[in-house]
């Protein structure tokens, strides 16, 4: 909760002035009772109708002044309790955009979601109540004692046993049923996890035929989310009974005393009514308060769990940068200096028992094209993703223009780079607001030039509004195929220096596959480009094949040379084309 | 109150109605609650009149009080924790059974919905809508009942001591309630458009959260932070709107209480001049008149919060309430054992009613033949598998597996007989073993490790941390592309329907891999019929049956030999695939 109430900082102003504002009604409503008293034992005992007829008035004018502060109360609460939550889940938001993929992998997308949506909701209703409400209970509570203390010392010890006793009910209870309500949350998470599932996954589940288990899964899951909750209440539920228990065994504690007194003649019987309606303010207040207690409660759980996804952080970049060769700025681009350098690099993924990548060596000039080709986890996505620095790497080092990646801010260094990624997504929105992801300021025309080259005109031409035409959440309303080729205009539209194609033709057909290379080939400018494929035949005319087996580097050269050398890519290509092993043999 | 609430509020209470054993109890408890609680005081009221001075007190009379007192104390404790126990109860039981009503209904939506509508403000629906229903059903429950029967309780006192200014309190206070439903019906709005800004929220977060990489990777964080801001920034007002104008609901009230108060005041004292009062008798009045506003207060909270509640209530009975896919005729067959003959009569499809897809498709498979189905991308392959699998119905014609149209077919027997494995894998949060086992969940781990061995994904997961208990998670997490896949083809391996549909299945799996496949593949074909989306020649070749696809219809039929002969759209697309 700390950490979180930063964000209320801003709103500092409202959230001094709604409590204040609430205290100034409190204090007018304790008035009533006493210009009512003065209308009894003036009014009534004078018979003055004109001073009862003033006094109403005064009542009036109390309750019209009250109204006004409740309602600057309550506006200030909100504003305040609104704005928090805004400025929070903005800055959630932004944490989690700045999380490196590492983190990413990490962290659940549901539980994220939750946090975002449900917790927040309840953090700023716990906020809200707490400036409209937690300040004035407490003053109440101890101007009762203070009174009472004015009235008779000894009754007036009552409340001093009285009143911690209930402190220590409402924190207890508190203490009590705050991991429970976690627990609750907790439950909520699953729910949310299970629904989410049967959308993203609702073909291959009513291919299975699995709706009913899926349902019972579902029902096992609120069932034991409704048990976790009803719990929770079971406890917050104790706080009621147990506070009005206690305030009227005050009471009759106080009738005792009082009776005693009363006898010996130091109390009066008015003073005993006082004194026990003093008792009973305070059972008011806590009544009051109990309800609010069940708010804050969650509110705190959902905060904790709010303020868990602020601690997952970034981990520093482990080595200093000095230590690294290569950084120092004075490498520029003098001749000689690779384009793109790999030296020695190895890779370990968080948290993975082996090296993903081992010891790779090798450069690349500006303007070539790089095959990466190898098996189901050899290792070839790793390779590239090295290169925008998605993953740091945990050995060597990757050299553009002779300086280290690592020294390169990462806005600078991912803006030269073209991916297209192995799922292809897109995003709500239009055509074009998608071909800006590549390039904001992107004109028309280089929006059509990427278009053509990603082999993407006639999904483009085919749609209504062409490039206004709408996206669907995910690209949901296009094919496989189809976001593919838009995925590849996206990454060409910013011209980038180096182009990564991360098997990103995988949904296309041969001829557009083929189409596409062409095209790609005749890029204008020097565009540096690796295409990682399973396919030999989107590879084999690139400049530099690199071929990958189980994280090592199995070989690297152009085709011909690898197929007269390199028996991994000998078994890959000719599994490929069989007739030409034959024609050999 | 709109008919539209009306609607919502007639649906909470059938859900409500499940519960009334319940819903009585709490009745009954709510009511001794608070005959109790206004009985307390006066029986301290009677306590004191027994302390009459000094040495005049009936200590007897007073312990007597101090018994009943305390007797009456530890009832109403009691009986008010089992009532909010009760009340817990229901309202969290309630809101499973909306809740399972919902994912029940998400079961059997027709795709046509769930394609077209965002998960996000699905999810969103069941999940935090409901949660909001659930907080305001619970005030509901805890201050309805007693607010209302303290209402009524006080009435009674009040016209026992006087009837006239009992009159001018039941004259002012209902203003107390038009105010409160004036606002509720002016927020009720309000909180609709927060609803669904919330839902709009949701929806980016989802898209956002869920494809960061892609975010990251075109440096589009600060283009996404202001996105998300511009809808943080509208929340931020509407919220701002509805919950300030729903929180004017409490001091408007107790404004109208303030008056009550100062009208039985005035009056009282005006009637007690002339002498139609004793004092006493209006200062306990008083603090009746009191007791009898207090609940209008917490009524008129608890209206606005409902009121938030039927909001997110009517976006999640809209869910409910959607027509799902017609059910399966009670006298549908069964499929079991299928033979595998598909036959498809002049099918008409389209997704859209003005633009047309397939037009009089025919289409005769026999048992264990092989459909490839080829074209260039984005010409509707996959309307052709969803069209078999039933996920989609045909706008007109029929199709046939074993003879029987399969509209006359359970859905779930019909699709459990065809082997699916799409392009795009899908891999639930969960061990490796309960996946590979989800087509066959009694599947010993033997069959798991025989199934996985047959689609060689054996190997693979043998490395993993954990081996098969190694937990992923949604979408699979650290998995790469190929390795998913592979786990969905050892799914459907392990229980090998008698037919399969295969699209673009082996597409990001390294050759090496597809070749073993492929021969296993061949293998769980033998005797199945298969359709398969394909790219790869030798797929293609060894079919006994090639669909060209273009633009969503089939423009040409034939096996590899015959179609080349034609020299038409599969000539030239063979060709052009293969030119070097």
């Amino acid at each position: 909760m700390k950490r979180l109430m930063r964000y209320l900082k801003e709103y500092k102003k409202e959230s001094v002035l709604a409590p204040l504002f609430k205290l100034l009604e409190a204090f007018f409503e304790l008035l009533v009772p006493l210009v009512m008293a003065n209308i009894i034992d003036i009014g009534i005992a004078n018979t003055d109708m004109g001073y009862v007829t003033k006094m109403g008035f005064c009542l009036l004018a109390l309750a019209i002044v009250g109204l006004v502060s409740s309602i600057t109360a309550q506006f200030f609460a909100a504003k305040a309790a609104v704005g928090f939550s805004t400025r929070l889940r903005q800055a959630l938001f932004d944490h989690i955009q700045g999380l490196d993929f590492t983190n990413i992998d990490r962290a659940g997308t549901s539980t994220m979601i939750t946090r975002m949506t449900s917790d927040i909701n309840q953090v700023q209703s716990g906020v809200n109540m707490v400036l409209r409400l937690f300040l004035r209970s407490p003053i109440i509570v101890f101007g009762a004692m203070i009174m009472a203390f004015t009235i008779d010392v000894k009754s007036a010890l009552i409340f001093v046993v009285a009143i911690p006793l209930l402190a220590i009910v409402v924190f207890g209870i508190m203490m009590w049923t705050m991991p429970l309500y976690k627990k609750v949350q907790g439950g909520l998470d699953k729910v949310l996890g299970v629904t989410r599932e049967n959308l993203t996954g609702v073909r291959v589940i009513r291919a299975f035929h699995k709706e009913e288990e899926e349902e019972r899964k579902f029902r096992e899951y609120t069932a034991a989310l409704a048990d976790s909750q009803t719990f929770a209440g079971k406890i917050s539920a104790v706080m009621n009974p147990v506070t009005y228990v206690i305030v009227n065994g005050a009471i009759i504690a106080l009738i005792y005393t009082g009776a005693i007194q009363v006898n010996v003649g130091t109390l009066t019987q008015g003073e005993v009514i006082a004194i026990i309606n003093y008792m009973s303010q305070i059972l008011v207040e806590l009544v009051k308060l109990a309800n609010l207690i069940i708010t804050i409660t969650k509110a705190l759980a959902s905060a904790d769990r709010v303020a868990g996804v602020f601690e997952i952080r970034n981990e520093e970049q482990a080595a200093g940068l000095e230590g690294i060769p290569g950084s120092a700025a004075s490498a520029g681009s003098e001749k000689g200096v690779p384009f793109l350098e790999f030296d020695h690099v190895s890779l370990t993924y968080a948290g993975a028992g082996a090296e993903t990548l081992q010891d790779m060596s090798f450069t690349v000039n500006r303007g070539e094209t790089i095959g990466v080709i190898g098996g189901t986890g050899s290792g070839k996505s790793s390779l590239v993703n090295l290169i925008p620095g998605f993953y740091p790497v945990t050995g060597g080092a990757i050299r553009l223009e002779g300086k280290d990646i690592r020294s390169l801010p990462e806005d600078t260094l991912r803006n030269r780079i073209g991916v297209v990624p192995q799922k292809a997504v897109l995003f709500k929105g239009t055509i074009r607001s998608n071909l800006q992801w590549g390039k904001p300021d992107a004109t028309e025309e280089e929006m059509w030039q990427a278009i053509d080259t990603a082999q993407a005109r006639e999904v483009v031409e085919g749609k209504d509004g062409k490039l206004d035409a709408k996206v669907a959440q995910s690209g949901k309303n296009l094919s496989g195929g189809q976001r593919q080729r838009l995925t590849i205009a996206r990454a060409l539209v910013r011209k980038p220096e180096i182009l990564i194609l991360d098997d990103s033709a995988s949904a296309l057909d041969y001829a557009t596959d083929a189409k596409l290379r062409e095209a790609l080939r005749s890029l204008e400018g020097n565009t540096t480009t690796f295409i990682v494929s399973q396919r030999a035949s989107t590879i084999r005319h690139a400049d530099k094949i690199i071929v990958l087996d189980d994280g090592e580097m199995a070989g690297i050269g152009t085709h011909d040379e690898l197929l007269a050398a390199c028996g991994v890519y000998q078994e890959i290509y000719y599994s490929q084309y069989p007739d030409e092993r034959k024609a050999e043999g | 109150m709109k008919s539209g609430q009306m609607k919502t509020l007639k649906q909470v209470m059938n859900y409500i109605r499940r519960y009334w054993l319940l819903v009585g109890l709490s009745l009954i408890l709510a009511a001794v609650t608070v005959i109790l609680t206004l009985y307390i005081p006066i029986l301290t009221g009677d306590a004191v009149d027994l302390l009459l001075g000094k040495g005049a007190v009936d200590f007897d009379g007073v312990f007597g009080i101090m018994k009943t007192i305390g007797i009456a104390v530890a009832v109403t404790a009691v009986s008010q924790w089992v009532m909010n126990t009760c009340n817990n109860h229901i309202t969290y039981h309630v809101v499973k059974d909306i809740r399972e009503d919902a994912f029940h209904k998400l079961e059997q939506l027709p795709l046509k919905y769930l394609d077209a509508h965002a998960y996000g403000d699905i999810v969103s629906r069941v999940i935090a809508d409901v949660d909001t229903f659930a907080d305001g059903l619970l005030m509901g429950f805890t201050q309805f009942f007693t607010g209302v029967l303290t209402i009524f309780g006080t009435l009674g006192f009040m016209l026992y001591t006087s009837i006239p200014i009992t009159l001018v309190v039941v004259c002012i206070t209902p203003v107390s309630f038009l105010v409160a439903r004036f606002i509720a019906t002016k927020t009720y709005t309000m909180f609709k458009e927060q609803s669904e800004t919330r839902g709009e929220q949701t929806s980016l977060i989802e898209e956002m959260v869920g494809n960061q990489k892609i975010v990251k990777t075109f440096s589009r964080e600060e283009a996404v932070k202001k996105q998300f801001g511009e809808i943080n920034g509208r929340l931020q007002k509407c919220s701002l709107k509805a919950i300030f104008f729903s929180s004017i609901t409490n001091p408007a009230t107790r404004f109208v209480n303030s008056l009550v108060y100062a009208g039985v005041g005035i009056f009282g004292a005006l009637l007690a001049i002339n002498g139609g009062i004793r004092i006493g008798r209006l200062s306990c009045f008083l603090s009746y008149a009191n007791q009898y506003t207090k609940p209008f207060n917490e009524i008129s909270g608890v209206i606005t919060e409902l009121q938030n509640a039927l909001a997110c209530a009517a976006r999640i009975f809209e869910l409910i309430d959607e027509e799902p896919q017609v059910p399966d005729s009670p006298d549908a067959r069964v499929l079991s054992n299928a033979g595998g003959n598909v036959k498809l009569e002049n099918v008409y499809f389209s997704y859209t009613p003005d633009k047309k897809l397939i037009e009089n498709f025919n289409l005769n498979v026999k048992p264990g033949q092989r459909v490839a189905i080829v074209g260039p991308t984005g010409c509707g392959k996959t309307t052709v598998i969803n069209l078999l699998m039933r996920f989609y119905d045909v706008d007109r014609g029929c199709i046939r597996v074993d003879g029987t149209d399969i509209s006359k077919i359970t859905r779930g027997s019909l699709r459990t007989s065809y082997g699916m494995v799409l392009q795009e894998t899908w891999l639930r949060a969960g061990t490796i073993k309960d996946n590979i086992k989800m087509g066959k969940p009694g599947a010993t781990d033997q069959e798991v490790i025989e199934a996985a061995k047959a689609s060689h994904a054996h190997s693979f997961i043998k490395r993993l941390p954990k081996g098969y208990d190694t937990v992923i998670t949604e979408d699979g997490g650290s998995l790469s592309q190929g390795q998913k896949q592979l786990l969905c083809i050892a799914r459907v391996m392990l229980c090998l329907p008698p037919m399969l549909i295969l699209d673009e299945a082996t597409s990001s799996i390294d050759t090496r891999t597809e070749i073993r496949i492929q021969k296993a593949f061949a293998r769980m074909m033998e005797g199945r019929t298969s359709f398969i989306v394909a790219h790869r020649l030798s797929t293609i070749r060894e079919a006994d049956i090639i669909l060209v696809m273009k633009d969503g219809n089939i423009i040409e039929q034939g096996n590899h030999e015959t179609l080349l002969n034609k020299k038409g759209f599969y000539a030239n697309l063979y060709n052009s695939q293969f030119a070097r």
